[in-house]
């Protein structure tokens, strides 16, 4: 008797229909799954380097797949990136020897000029993974990889010792084992401006990704499927409307990953958040709502939850996340002792070597003349840093103290800080080139495309946080608008300033290495400048000259650092915190 | 009750490195934890007793002596221990089942048994219903009992507590400490050992057996008492309140000792110590002193100090630096648990602002060594003007970076409403009244005040 049985699946029909949320939801994850496997076969293909392309095809039409393939770039550098953080920064902040040496290694590798070092990283990569695209992708990708990376570490370690004490203490007397306490804790707890940082080191990676995508090697030329390389073989030709195809191809690229990944991850993060009190305005994204609305995430989210328990048992030998309270002194001194040693011998042996390097190629002279022409790029640094201030500063503080303009203008000047400068260089050019300015003054303006929005970008976030209770005080006191400049806004927006101050300076010496020598339709424009110096070095594959551009240029941002903004920067926060 | 020690703590000395010294925080304590009684370690803030804790828990190593728990003695977190915090120290990105099941997961217990445990202690500690809700969406009193029920759920030999109703409103916090002395008389708790840190007296009565009271400065055990009043306690009897007044009378029994001298031998220490730095200015604000004063002359010139705390609501880390300044410049005397006041005091009570500030000023020079001592140097300098650093070094020295900063940070406001130096922020330096950087501003303040 089939009939009276209840039926067997009658708790399906109870469950809600198939949604439209969980199709769609689906087909993109079926949509990014084919892309993904698409764009990696291009970049595993086989390669014979000799008849490699060195120029690309700038029919237009080919533009979708160069951006798929440059985004699967970018994307692989911000995994290699997140990995590095998470091992470099936890062993930082666990391990006092090995802090010691990653933060003083980390403040470096931050300012030294990384397309100094292209040529050097694509001959490596190309060794290691002979006969394949993969080489020079991975050059590219490290490239991109050396532009977050640095960053996302100090964000993360910076939050790993900043960890609340008490979270810290509940921890090790749970006895939680490494492997959890790093993702129920720490993880967590550093989320929020790790994705933050994520997303503006990401912003500043396209720069990256255009410059890595075509490469000169000595004598030979180098070109990936990519937005980048399109670019490049368009301008070498003088095609500026293909340029136009690629500006746009880019713009979409970079609203694109904004709306469909930073977007839902930055709204995501906000459940990490510490404080008690949730924000008035959270971020919120269209995407993260949909994601919600579907059934499939959490589906599987229990599909793969095997997999973490099996990982939580895997990692248990590791151990509790605990370390000994006492430790024989002598051991500990003989450790320190030990680390000690190997790193002064690594730092001397690295030392000599360099200068046998150099003395025995273009002799120590050749200081002498990059420290010249550095002072030059300095001094281009400086008129930008100074524009950029009387420019920026101003409106950053309009926009800023009216919430209307600043929701209109936030994504606006986003776009801008991310947008390759790079992109933009031809038509600048162009115009150069058409009105006659020579590239020593031009070369400010192409520096200053880039890293001028750090600026407006500070200013804008310092402005907005002024509390509206003192900017209502100074009003009922009727102060003058000068008087109010002097004695709040400038005050209050100058630890923010400052901040931007330092990544624009950063942003502007590692410009200049693109800037002081571009060519267009066949033309190239020289200005003198330890840009230039290190570019022409590159391309001529003078590793010599190369080392020493990137030491006197390494010296030079570290420098100022150390002896102009890191001292600004103490006063912004002991005197003009609020 | 059956008396397995399960933690003994065995002359345990904690020194902190100071700026060019050492701080004593613990000094020579030995104690015992012994199966199915309730300490309590009371005392006031800067007595150690939340660095004695930690020290229990495994979570610091003391500078000398040892803590043991079954004997062992203890190079990491104590495993029969769990905790709870006064922040509560919830993981806000885990729900409430999360959190109390975080405790097993670390265990490695699987996940079926791990949720059954956990519920059960949500569902004794009272959280039925709210398994599902993020700490953030809780008050603060259900956010320590997911504190409770996630250090229970481990079922601890030791229970630990860290002043865990000190972040919560009176009521609740009275609520959720009658629930627990409800839960340890009935035989519901699963820990029927636990340690308490409070600086409330009447809390420590109310829950403990044993009372250890902790000297401050540095942390020494100054009296151990056994509490035998049947549970639950009734805080309006008789018996209850002489224990609290005799808690009262052990606290502000006798001055804190002076100091001893951290460093051996020379140093900025010796000089300190001959200044008479080494005794410690209360942290008190002159506001607070002409209060207390006037408070006693409104009740006729004496009032107990259990009294004086539940009219002002005042914990004992309130109250008992403003009863220690009072005394320290004898404008008040205490006597058994209680607070009496001086003629010096009735004058003071009695005086207008001007003269009350003269006679503050006299006082403070006469006994608060760290402004007699910044007078004198002010007088001996030529310029009238000395820097702060200087004096601020020489703290260090005694107190450590924190505890110098607020010894500096009293001794200023007390010079500045004595009118006997000034104190410039911005170039760092103590100043005479006299001093032609100083008029402008001490005119200016007098007449505001």
């Amino acid at each position: 008797m089939p009939v009276l049985r209840p039926l067997s699946g009658a708790g399906a029909l109870r469950r809600p229909a198939l949604r439209w949320t969980d199709l769609l939801v689906g087909v993109a994850i079926i949509v990014v799954f084919y892309l993904t496997i698409r764009a990696t076969l291009g970049a595993a293909s086989p390669l014979d380097l000799a008849t490699a392309p060195s120029s690309i095809s700038t029919d237009p039409a080919h533009l979708p797949y160069y951006a798929l393939r440059s985004l699967l770039r970018m994307f692989v550098a911000l995994i290699a990136s997140t990995v590095f953080t998470f091992m470099v920064a936890t062993a930082a902040a666990r391990l006092p020897r090995v802090e010691k040496i990653v933060l003083p290694a980390l403040d470096i590798l931050q300012s030294v000029p990384i397309l100094g070092f292209l040529s050097v990283t694509v001959t490596g990569f190309i060794a290691l993974f002979p006969g394949s695209t993969l080489g020079l992708e991975a050059a590219s990708v490290f490239a991109i990889f050396t532009s977050q990376a640095w960053n996302m570490a100090f964000s993360f370690h910076a939050s790993l010792v900043s960890q609340s004490r008490d979270l810290d203490e509940a921890a090790r007397l749970m006895r939680l084992s490494k492997w959890q306490r790093f993702w129920k804790l720490d993880v967590p707890s550093g989320m929020i401006p790790l994705v933050w940082n994520g997303m503006m080191s990401f912003g500043g990676g396209w720069f990256f990704l255009a410059a890595s995508e075509a490469i000169s090697v000595g004598d030979k030329t180098y070109a990936l499927p990519g937005v980048g390389a399109y670019v490049a073989a368009a301008v070498e030709q003088g095609q500026l409307d293909r340029v136009g195809w690629a500006i746009l191809a880019m713009i979409v690229m970079v609203l694109g990953t904004n709306f469909l990944f930073w977007r839902p991850l930055v709204a995501w993060a906000e459940r990490f958040r510490q404080e008690d009190t949730a924000a008035v305005d959270r971020p919120r994204s269209l995407v993260l709502d949909l994601l919600a609305h579907s059934s499939i995430p959490r589906g599987l989210g229990r599909a793969f939850a095997p997999v973490g328990r099996g990982l939580d048992r895997a990692t248990r030998p590791f151990g509790v996340a605990e370390h000994p309270l006492f430790v024989p002194r002598l051991r500990r001194r003989a450790g320190d002792v030990v680390m000690a040693l190997v790193v002064i011998a690594g730092i001397l042996y690295g030392a000599y070597w360099a200068s046998e390097f150099i003395g025995s190629t273009i002799g120590f002279g050749s200081f002498g003349e990059a420290f010249g022409l550095g002072l030059i790029t300095f001094i281009r640094v400086l008129v930008i840093i100074i524009l950029a201030t009387l420019i920026w500063v101003p409106v950053g503080v309009w926009v800023g103290m009216n919430p209307k303009v600043s929701k209109l203008a936030q994504p606006v000047v986003q776009l801008l800080a991310s947008f390759p400068a790079n992109f933009l260089f031809p038509f600048v050019i162009a115009f150069f080139v058409a009105v006659g300015i020579p590239l020593d003054i031009g070369g400010i303006l192409l520096m200053a495309l880039g890293s001028q929005w750090y600026i407006l970008f500070n200013v804008i976030a310092g402005a907005s946080a002024i509390p509206t209770d003192l900017r209502q005080a100074m009003e009922s006191f009727r102060l003058t608008p000068w008087q109010r400049w002097r004695k709040l806004i400038l005050p209050g927006i100058f630890p923010a300033y400052v901040t931007g101050g330092i990544t624009a300076a950063g942003g502007a010496w590692n410009a200049s290495i693109v800037s002081e020598i571009v060519s267009y339709n066949h033309n190239t424009l020289i200005a003198p400048g330890l840009g230039s110096y290190i570019a022409q070095a590159t391309s001529g594959g003078d590793m010599a000259r190369v080392l020493v551009g990137v030491i006197v240029m390494s010296v030079f941002v570290v420098g100022l650092n150390r002896l102009f903004w890191r001292r600004l920067y103490r006063v912004a926060e002991t005197r003009f915190s609020l | 009750m059956n008396n397995t020690t399960l933690i003994a703590v065995d002359d345990v000395t904690k020194v902190f490195a100071t700026d060019g010294g050492e701080k004593t925080v613990l000094d020579g304590i030995s104690l015992t934890i012994n199966h199915g009684e309730i300490v309590a370690l009371l005392g006031r803030s800067g007595s150690g007793k939340s660095t004695l804790l930690r020290c229990i828990a495994g979570l610091i190593g003391p500078s000398t002596g040892t803590v043991s728990y079954k004997g062992t003695p203890l190079n990491g977190s104590n495993p029969g221990t769990a905790l709870v915090f006064q922040s509560f120290a919830l993981l806000p990105w885990l729900t409430v089942l999360e959190n109390v099941e975080l405790g097993l997961e670390a265990k490695g217990i699987k996940p079926a048994e791990r949720r059954e445990r956990a519920l059960k202690a949500i569902d004794v500690i009272g959280l039925d219903g709210f398994e599902s809700a993020y700490p953030k969406e809780l008050s603060g009193g259900m956010r320590q009992r997911v504190g409770f029920a996630r250090a229970l759920v481990v079922e601890p030999d030791v229970l630990l507590m860290d002043e865990p109703f000190s972040a919560l409103d009176v009521l609740t916090s009275e609520n959720l400490r009658s629930e627990l002395v409800r839960m340890w008389s009935e035989g519901t708790m699963p820990t029927q050992t636990a340690l308490i840190v409070t600086h409330n007296i009447e809390e420590a009565i109310q829950l403990a057996d044993r009372i250890l009271v902790l000297d401050s400065n540095p942390g020494r055990i100054k009296a151990e008492l056994t509490v035998e009043l049947p549970k639950p306690r009734d805080r309006r009897s008789p018996e209850f309140e002489d224990l609290v007044d005799e808690v009262y009378g052990i606290l502000t029994g006798q001055q804190a000792e002076p100091r001893r001298a951290a460093v051996n031998g020379g140093g900025p220490d010796a000089a300190a110590a001959a200044q008479g730095l080494e005794t410690p200015l209360p942290t008190a604000s002159t506001g607070s002193l002409g209060g207390i004063v006037e408070l006693l002359a409104a009740h006729g010139g004496s009032e107990g100090l259990a009294e004086i705390a539940d009219e002002l609501r005042y914990e004992i880390d309130d109250l008992l630096p403003v009863v220690d300044a009072a005394q320290l410049l004898k404008l008040v005397r205490t006597q058994d648990g209680a607070l009496r006041i001086t003629e010096q005091g009735r004058r003071y009570a009695g005086a207008d602002l001007l003269r009350a500030k003269e006679q503050f000023a006299t006082l403070a020079v006469e006994a608060a060594p760290l402004v007699r001592h910044i007078v004198k140097e002010l007088r001996r300098s030529d310029s009238g003007a000395i820097r702060a650093d200087g004096v601020l070094s020489d703290l260090r020295a005694l107190y450590g970076d924190q505890e110098a900063q607020q010894q500096l940070d009293t001794a200023v406001d007390w010079g500045r409403y004595g009118e006997l130096f000034e104190y410039d922020a911005d170039s760092g330096r103590l100043l005479l009244p006299t001093h032609p950087d100083a008029t402008a501003a001490a005119a200016g303040q007098t007449v505001d005040a």
